[in-house]
């Protein structure tokens, strides 16, 4: 009997946990570090519990839990969730371990003693070895990857020999800071491939059943984003013959608890082959609760407790499609680099009904220390095109502002025609090249812009400090017009307007690119007159009619209202307030390499003089646990290296200085 | 609970679909037209080629300026926008003044129109410029100037050599240059009086103007733009033969780090105005007088009506009720004495939040009605409440029975508290204007804070028929005296001419022209001209008058 649960994790999955475990009428304990202090998990728990250093110390965990008074530990997914010491520890010091047994985390745990598991169960797999000169006998291209790994740290894609030295090179060294083990192997890389897995779930009498499959195929830097269940091309069979498979693995390793069967299927011939048993909850076993009605961390909670699982396969059913969408905090237009920031709104809609796994709220803070997920977004609908409609409209819908994130890049991939066809591969990416950004046409981004403006002149006559019942702007003589001008990526959007008597205004806007000579810049689209009224202004939103079409536009701003976040049918747009005076001297130094976000030096590259060519690696970065190569954009010659190895930059640090190519 | 005053709305019925109504409509919408006309043409300033020579050099337009240094989205309000209409100078004056808010602080803003004459001062904008001081100084509000002025007018004559033949009468007569130069006393005495005043000097400031910066607080100049010298080249080279150039001279840098003059050094236009805004944002500005004590509520009755209230002839009556109904928080309006003297009414509103005692004509103000009115104006000072007059006066009631009534004594008694009435006076001419009742009803020479027309609106010592006429009856004595024949065909050719000069004079154009009142309002505009009013009015602390002159009881 569990009473009282701590969950040795954070953000959205430790709330996730807590749901189901107070619904078992548990009290939840959370750990926590110091930059989560204020994160909304630590608020929401029962008891919460600072840790000294990390996540990874499980002896603070389990003194923790002790202190608090909890009974069982439940790991989550990532950090300890698979670490078979800790379990074993958790169990040694008379706490409930929610998860498989200590022996077969670390046997599941070392990736080539688990291949070999599954050759003795009948199970297929990929060809592979762990010594890089047998690499010819596998063939290009091919795959190195961490033993320990997981998540897609520490893997790397090696399209030829040529690469293989650097690219083992790196992943040693991304297992070993990652994982605390270089061990790596290569493996058979199936190009156009899916990643299907199937979820098993054991209790400690024998009981083992799955839960039908996964399809993880939608990833970007070998990370799932979007994830669904049932897969667009498992059939009735192919379902039962995985289910088969997984079965046979788990009965042969003695599974309990929750995990899951990871499969490669190459799309070409729909073949399974055997990847790796993942024994912990996964980040997407929602689609699979969805789908089934199981409540997978309830039955987690029961099989940890001693109890039967009380059903057998034939009790397993599945209704409708779910799929599940990742919100990052990255930039998919920047290659997906992990962004950071405040949380200027966070606010889903209400409709459509979808499943909202947060870790954050409005004004978390992204930080550098943790994976930048936000959310899982998690529809489930009678049929696939439902339910990939319904997120792609829950995603568009959701008003977030103050971090870049790929909400608008899931939503573009969802309603894309492939997605929509099942056409989801593992190089669906960069197959189909959804939108990474949210694109208005010039007539949409003035009526955003206008709705923007008529929402700050609202809270500016609201939070006027004299005269504040006057109406906006009124006028006795003549001035121009009021004007504000707003950034939205390469655009400026200018808006100027003045109220008329019948309390309408009479609105000009115009949009031009921001640099006029960029290769690509729209022209200068003409001026546009329109009619807006605002049918009614409040601090959320403004009811607006422009040239007669109303809608009622969701919007939010950062403190100082220079950042104006701005909810269009599509998603939300985040319009950039252009100053009305600039202060002199803030002009920003270009001639340079700047560091993309926090991170440690790893590597400099160039010397103060040296002639580098464009796309040169010049430094390399190690930033939220990956290393991020920074190139020379241009040909030039290198005038100051700011930085050494090991130095800790700052977001926007200035890393290289280029020679002034003008005076050449 | 709602915080708002008991009285009950007003009743007011207007027909708006009579065909008075639709006349004076028309009428009213047609003058409307006249006067947006002529503010297009004063924004116009200098036109078109002066505006680009000002763009060419990078420097913007003042009503840009101004646009640029207030808050985005709050009101502005011009003060005389209309100054020297049909006189010899561009309409405006070639000055912006004006009352916006900057830094959240209600300021007083002085422009000078650079495509006017460069700047020069013309008499109108001297006029204006005293009153923008003296609003400053009245109602205790900081001072901005932005200064760009070639100086004095030194120009012989303004003559244009295509003289409107609708010209001001003899045109507006220059004061001796012994007689000007108050605004230099004025502006130092805003700074003892603890009224902050700011000034930025966009370009030329010379002689004259060199003491605009001298005499104020803060002043702020631009690199490569401010010149400030007491003489200019040609003059220094005139008075001692001594050579020099603008920038050594007078220039930004000169005086941003040699003489001292210049606190704040800004690159250009925007950047100046920038620190202007930050200069008003330190001044740590409270207002003493009260924030609004009601909640501020439209009027249950529609001031688009106002546009059909008056008659362009201005002997139709009008119950001035119908305007207080459009015009105060929910109509409301608690009226005082309604059964006596009748033809003055008297009653408590509020308008914006702003509690105020409003006192309207309905007719000819009779002893009663004087009387009336002295007691109102008492207890609204007792009371520290503002007082509203809406204007629309022929004058005192004359007549035996009237000066046996005591009319002078009993409306002396109404100047007397009028006068002595030291709680902000709002005035606004809704119709006529004449004689005495201009003063009694607290004009501008009676030091109300604020004086408005509307645009049908006539002012005057009396009437026009009454003027020719009583002119007729004096010629008429004098030939008789004299003995010589009347001509009577002579007499109606002087009677309609004075008539006609009389009418023309008394519009309320030509008294806006002359920078007798604040300016001229659209109806429609009534309550929001009052509510800014009375928000300024604040700057001040509201206290009624503890004593009055001898009220001959």
């Amino acid at each position: 009997m569990i009473t009282s649960i701590l969950v040795a994790n954070r953000g959205e999955i430790a709330r996730r946990v807590f749901r189901t475990a107070r619904a078992m009428g548990m009290r939840c304990v959370a750990v926590y570090v110091d930059a989560d202090a204020d994160a909304p998990f630590v608020g929401e728990a029962d008891v919460s519990v600072r840790l000294p250093d990390n996540y990874l110390d499980g002896s603070a965990i389990i003194a923790a839990a002790q202190a608090a008074g909890a009974d069982a530990i439940h790991p989550g997914y990532g950090f300890l969730s698979e670490n078979a010491g800790f379990a074993q520890a958790v169990r040694d010091a008379g706490l409930v371990w929610v998860g498989p047994s200590p022996t077969v985390i670390e046997t599941m745990g070392d990736k080539l003693a688990a291949k070999d598991a599954a050759v003795a169960a009948g199970v297929p797999t990929l060809p592979s070895t762990t010594n890089p000169s047998n690499a010819n006998a596998i063939g290009y291209p091919l795959l190195v990857k961490a033993s320990a790994g997981g998540g897609g740290k520490g893997m790397r894609i090696v399209a030829s020999a040529a690469e293989l030295d650097e690219s083992v090179a790196a992943a040693k060294r991304e297992a070993l800071s990652g994982f605390g083990d270089d061990t790596v192997f290569l493996e058979r890389y199936v190009a156009k491939s899916r990643h299907v897995e199937i979820q098993i779930l054991g209790d400690q009498h024998g009981g083992l059943v799955h839960l039908g499959e996964r399809e993880c195929s939608i990833q970007r830097r070998h990370q799932k984003i979007i994830e669904e269940s049932p897969s667009p091309v498992v059939s009735g069979q192919m379902r039962a013959d995985m289910g088969d498979a997984a079965i046979a693995l788990g009965n042969a390793i003695g599974y309990q608890s929750a995990g899951t069967v990871e499969f490669l299927v190459d799309d070409a011939t729909n073949e399974f082959y055997f990847l790796e048993v993942n024994t912990r909850l996964q980040v997407e076993h929602p689609v699979t609760e969805e789908v089934t009605g199981v409540d997978l961390v309830r039955e987690q909670l029961r099989v940890a407790a001693g109890e039967e699982l009380g059903y057998g396969q034939d009790a397993i059913t599945f209704t409708g499609h779910a799929i599940e969408a990742r919100l990052y905090a990255e930039d998919p237009a920047n290659d997906f680099l992990p962004q950071i920031g405040t949380v200027e709104v966070f606010e889903p809609a209400a409709d459509p009904p979808v499943r909202w796994d947060t870790g954050v709220e409005t004004g978390s803070v992204v930080g550098v220390d943790f994976d930048p997920m936000l959310a899982k977004v998690v529809a489930h609908g009678p049929t696939r095109a439902e339910a990939a409609g319904r997120l792609a409209l829950a995603l568009e819908r959701l008003h977030f502002g103050g971090v870049i994130t790929n909400r608008d890049f899931l939503a573009a991939t969802l309603r894309s025609d492939a997605f929509v066809a099942g056409d989801t591969t593992t190089d669906f990416i960069d197959r189909i090249a959804p939108n990474p950004q949210l694109h208005l046409n010039n007539a949409e981004l003035q009526g955003t812009a206008i709705a923007a403006a008529m929402w700050l002149q609202g809270r500016n006559r609201a939070n006027a400090p004299v005269l504040a019942s006057m109406p906006s702007g009124f006028r006795i003589g003549r001035l121009p017009p009021q004007s504000i001008t707003f950034q939205q990526g390469e655009r400026l959007v200018s808006v100027s307007y003045q109220r008329q008597r019948n309390g309408t205004f009479a609105v000009e806007s115009l949009v031009s690119p921001v640099d006029p000579d960029a290769l690509g810049a729209q022209s200068q689209g003409e001026a546009s007159a329109s009619v807006a009224v605002v049918k009614n202004w409040a601090d959320t939103h403004v009811d607006i009619d422009i040239n007669g079409l109303r809608h009622r536009a969701r919007v939010s701003a950062n403190a100082n209202a220079d950042i104006v976040h701005v909810q269009s049918p599509r998603g939300t747009v985040t319009l950039h307030v252009l100053p009305r005076f600039e202060l002199p001297g803030a002009e920003i130094n270009t001639g340079g390499l700047v560091a993309p976000m926090p991170g440690v030096v790893l590597d400099v590259r160039c010397q103060p003089g040296q002639a580098v060519n464009a796309g040169d690696t010049l430094v390399v970065l190690e930033a939220m646990k990956m290393e991020h190569h920074m190139d020379a954009p241009a040909d030039g010659v290198v005038a100051e290296v700011r930085v050494s190895n090991g130095s800790q930059v700052a977001n926007g640090e200035l890393l290289i200085v280029f020679e002034d190519q003008t005076d050449a | 609970m709602e915080r708002t005053l008991l009285a009950p709305p007003l009743s007011s019925h207007i027909d708006t679909g009579s065909e008075a109504f639709r006349k004076n409509r028309e009428d009213m919408l047609e003058q409307i037209e006249v006067i947006d006309q002529l503010l297009d043409e004063a924004a116009a300033g200098g036109g078109p080629r002066a505006f680009e020579r000002l763009a060419s050099r990078n420097k913007l337009p003042i009503r840009e300026r101004i646009a640029a240094v207030l808050d985005p989205d709050t009101p502005f309000m011009e003060i005389s926008p209309l100054a020297a209409y049909k006189s010899d100078y561009t309409i405006g004056g070639g000055m912006v003044v004006g009352i916006g808010v900057i830094a959240g602080t209600e300021c007083v803003i002085m422009g000078n129109d650079p495509t006017v004459l460069a700047g020069a001062l013309t008499p109108y904008a001297g006029k204006k410029w005293m009153r923008a001081l003296e609003i400053a100084r009245d109602n205790h509000m900081p001072y901005v100037s932005f200064v760009e002025s070639a100086g004095g007018d030194l120009r012989i004559s303004p003559t244009d050599p295509d003289v409107d033949p609708e010209r001001v009468p003899n045109g507006l007569q220059l004061d001796h240059f012994a007689q000007t130069g108050r605004f230099f006393y004025e502006l130092i005495e805003l700074s003892k009086l603890e009224i902050p005043t700011v000034c930025i000097v966009f370009g030329n400031s010379t002689a004259g103007g060199a003491y605009q910066p001298g005499l104020s607080d803060y002043n702020v100049v631009i690199k490569e733009q401010s010149k400030i010298f007491l003489a200019g080249p040609p003059l220094v080279k005139m008075a001692t033969g001594e050579e020099s150039d603008d920038e050594t001279l007078g220039g930004a840098n000169l005086h941003a780090e040699v003489s001292g003059l210049a606190e704040y050094f800004a690159e250009d236009e925007m950047d100046a105005i920038r620190q202007c805004r930050e200069i008003v944002s330190h001044l740590n500005w409270r207002k003493p007088g009260p924030d609004p004590s009601f909640d501020v509520v439209e009027p249950e009755h529609d001031p688009e009506d106002l546009l059909g209230l008056v008659s362009r002839d201005l002997r139709q009556p009008v119950d001035v009720r119908d305007v207080i109904a459009r015009i105060t928080d929910g109509s409301r309006f608690e009226e005082f004495k309604a059964r006596y003297g009748p033809t003055m009414i008297c009653g408590w509103s509020s308008i914006h939040g702003y509690p105020v005692g409003i006192l309207g004509n309905n007719g000819v103000i009779y002893p009663d009605a004087a009387q009336k009115a002295a007691h109102f104006i008492q207890l609204c000072n007792q009371i520290d409440v503002p007082l509203v007059f809406l204007q629309n006066i022929t004058g005192y009631m004359v007549g035996k029975d009237f000066e046996a009534d005591g009319i002078i004594r009993k409306g002396s008694q109404m100047i007397n508290a009028v006068s002595n009435s030291t709680v902000p006076h709002l005035t606004v001419i809704i119709g006529s204007s004449y004689g005495a009742g201009t003063y009694g009803m607290s004009g501008r020479a009676f030091g109300n804070r604020f004086t408005f027309l509307w645009p049908t609106a006539k002012i005057a010592v009396m009437g026009p028929k009454q003027i020719a006429g009583v002119m007729s009856i004096v010629r008429r004595g004098q030939a008789a005296r004299k003995g010589i024949e009347f001509d009577e065909e002579e007499d109606a050719i002087h009677v309609r001419a004075a008539e006609e000069i009389q009418e023309r004079g008394s519009l309320a154009l030509y008294a806006t022209g002359a920078i007798s009142d604040d300016g001229i309002i659209d109806p429609r505009d009534t309550r929001d001209v009052l509510g800014m009013c009375l928000s300024v009015v604040g700057n001040t602390p509201i206290e009624g008058a503890d004593a009055y002159g001898v009220f001959r009881l």
